[in-house]
């Protein structure tokens, strides 16, 4: 397959904008431009892109909430929080590839009629600033951004919005909430962002991989688009793999290869030949997986067919050295930082999980503690305010599931 | 121009980027936290001067989020990661590690205030491991050894 995502990022000027435009780069503006905001919604609509930030929530339809929200001015922010750990993918286009995603950014801002625009950038990431702000300068100054794009009178404005080291600001609200100076913890919905979004206007908030796509999307059209990868869920796909393989990295591949391929194809296996203990497939809080389930494609449709999730597309391999419990534990440790505290399920439940897991670990877990994590984690599930405390829960419920008798072995 | 005038100047700068001014707070503070070397009560009152919004909030803002410093820090901040793709390739060894060699505690400073130690949560350098940042500077597939290399360069 034609590098799409990573194109050129051997080459190591590919963040400056010449080298950008020598492969092709900003093509697909213009062409933009001469289109009708509606046809680019229809045409990403017709694409079957899903949105990559890890829910797969299809990109034309969120854009056609938002574009049928009468109100002005909208707003088009940019997920660039990648922290569920695993996650690694959306840092190359970042770092190496940063007109790209300006180039998606303008695009989608016309389709969407935003003025304005906002990249929410992780503050762990100090090289993929410099690279962005120096990107939009550059943009700025051949026209590419501005008040009057290419001469065309489209206005786009693209800043970069540095968050603070908290993970919950991934999530669309609690990213809204910290863009607008605020404590990030999520907001109820409804009302949605497409409609009620930052500075109360509508708002569409899409990760860095999937406006990364809209460059190649109108370059090719729709048609040849959506005949990439699994036909459910198509594109190219970055999926991160970090663990025990031989060759750990971001690799650009179909969407809907199966996790066997990504793993033994393409990483070269498990390193030093040892044999695979588990696999999560899609960042932290996916469930994890065992080796006779990694035939799965890895894509939105599939894999929660198969027990899990797609999620970021952060493989994290363990081979038999490594202890689950630990790993467990170390998830559960993660997920306590990380719970906003507005709820009490997942503020109170991630700090008992993570107790009991440690004791376990440790060697001094007791009789019924299983039990015990499973009935905090039953409590916790479905029952929080946002997504994370799900997450914490399931990861819980998936390892025992999976490997419960190591967990007994702790305790015995 | 003083130190003083120059940092109202940079806020004045950053407000532009947003439609209201309390979108300037994270920004804002990084700046704070840059001219005054923490978040201490003046930088804090600062702030909130500067932009209007009650010292309270600023605090409660400031509170939130991992990368503001709340007490003094080294020259230099060592920024180690010990999520599960770092943990599985040693990272708690590391942390041993630059106790034991430095005198580093977790979230502590070297007696000489040369550097501090954080533990992240997943610094996006899984595939690398383990790894961590020094002030801006990502280091990747660490060791023992080659961290000793590192910290020579930070005095
Ligand atoms: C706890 C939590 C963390 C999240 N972190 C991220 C993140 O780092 N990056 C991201 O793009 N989406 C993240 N999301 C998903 C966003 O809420 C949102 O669905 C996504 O940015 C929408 O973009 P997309 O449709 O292009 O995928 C997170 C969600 C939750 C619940
Ligand atoms: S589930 Fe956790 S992170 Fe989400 S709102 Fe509740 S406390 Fe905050």
């Amino acid at each position: 397959m034609e590098r799409v995502l990573l194109k050129n990022i051997e080459n190591p000027n590919s963040a400056d904008i010449d080298e950008y435009m020598k492969v092709g780069g900003y093509r697909s503006l213009p062409k933009a431009l001469d289109m009708q905001p509606r046809d680019i919604i229809d045409e990403v609509k017709k694409s079957g892109l899903k949105g990559r930030g890890g829910a797969g929530f299809p990109a034309g339809m969120k854009w056609t909430f938002a574009s049928a929200d009468p109100k002005f001015p909208k707003y088009l922010l940019c997920n660039a929080d990648e922290g569920e750990p695993g996650t690694f993918k959306d840092r190359p286009i970042l770092e190496k590839n940063p007109h790209l995603l300006i180039e998606g950014m303008a695009i989608s801002g016309y389709a969407l009629q935003a003025e304005y625009g906002y990249i929410y950038l992780r503050g762990e990431y100090p090289d993929a600033k410099h690279a962005l702000k120096k990107a939009i300068k550059q943009a700025y100054e051949k026209g590419f951004l501005g008040d009057n794009i290419l001469g065309k009178g489209v206005k786009f404005h693209l800043a970069v919005h540095q968050g603070a080291g908290a993970y919950i600001c991934g999530e669309e609200t609690a990213l809204i909430e910290s863009l607008e100076g605020g404590r990030g913890q999520p907001r109820i919905k409804p009302p949605f962002p497409v409609n009620v979004g930052v500075f109360s206007a509508p708002t569409i908030v899409n990760n860095v991989e999937t406006l990364a796509n809209l460059p190649y999307l109108i370059e090719i059209g729709a048609d040849a688009y959506s005949k990439i990868g699994s036909p459910d869920c198509p594109g190219p796909k970055l999926y991160c793999v970090s663990g025990h393989v031989e060759k750990p990295g971001v690799y650009e591949l179909p969407m809907g290869t199966t996790l066997r391929d990504i793993i033994y194809t393409h990483c070269g296996g498990i390193r030093g030949g040892k044999k695979l203990k588990a696999v999560i497939p899609g960042g932290i809080s996916t469930p994890v997986l065992p080796p006779d389930k990694i035939d799965c494609p890895m894509d939105f449709v599939n894999m929660p067919k198969h027990g899990s999730m797609l999620g970021s597309g952060a493989v994290m391999v363990f081979d038999e050295t490594v202890c689950l419990v630990k790993v467990c534990y170390r998830a559960l440790k993660f997920f306590e930082h990380e719970s906003c505290g507005k709820c009490t399920p997942c503020r109170e439940g991630t700090g008992w999980l993570r107790s009991i897991l440690d004791r376990i670990e440790r060697g001094e877990g007791r009789e019924g503690d299983i039990d015990m994590l499973l009935d905090v984690a039953g409590n916790m599930f479905g029952k929080t305010f946002c997504p994370l405390g799900d997450g914490a829960a399931s990861v819980v419920q998936n390892f025992i599931k999976h490997f419960r008798p190591e967990f007994e072995e702790h305790i015995k | 121009m003083n130190r003083t005038d120059e940092l109202i100047k940079e806020i004045q700068e950053v407000k532009k980027s947003y439609p209201k001014t309390k979108a300037a707070l994270l920004p804002v503070l990084y700046l704070a936290q840059r001219e005054f070397g923490w978040l201490r009560p003046e930088a804090l009152e600062f702030v909130s001067e500067a932009l209007d919004i009650p010292k309270a909030t600023v605090k409660g803002v400031a509170t939130f989020y991992a990368m503001y410093k709340h007490k003094l820090m080294g020259r230099h901040l060592i920024q180690l990661c010990t999520n599960v793709s770092c943990m599985i390739f040693g990272a708690e060894r590391l942390v041993d590690f630059l106790k034991n060699k430095y005198g580093l505690e977790v979230g502590g400073t070297t007696a000489d205030g040369r550097f501090s130690l954080v533990i992240m949560e997943c610094i996006g350098a899984c595939g690398t491991a383990p790894a961590m940042l020094v002030n801006d500077d990502f280091y990747e597939n660490l060791t023992e050894k080659y961290i000793e290399e590192i910290l020579e360069k930070y005095k």
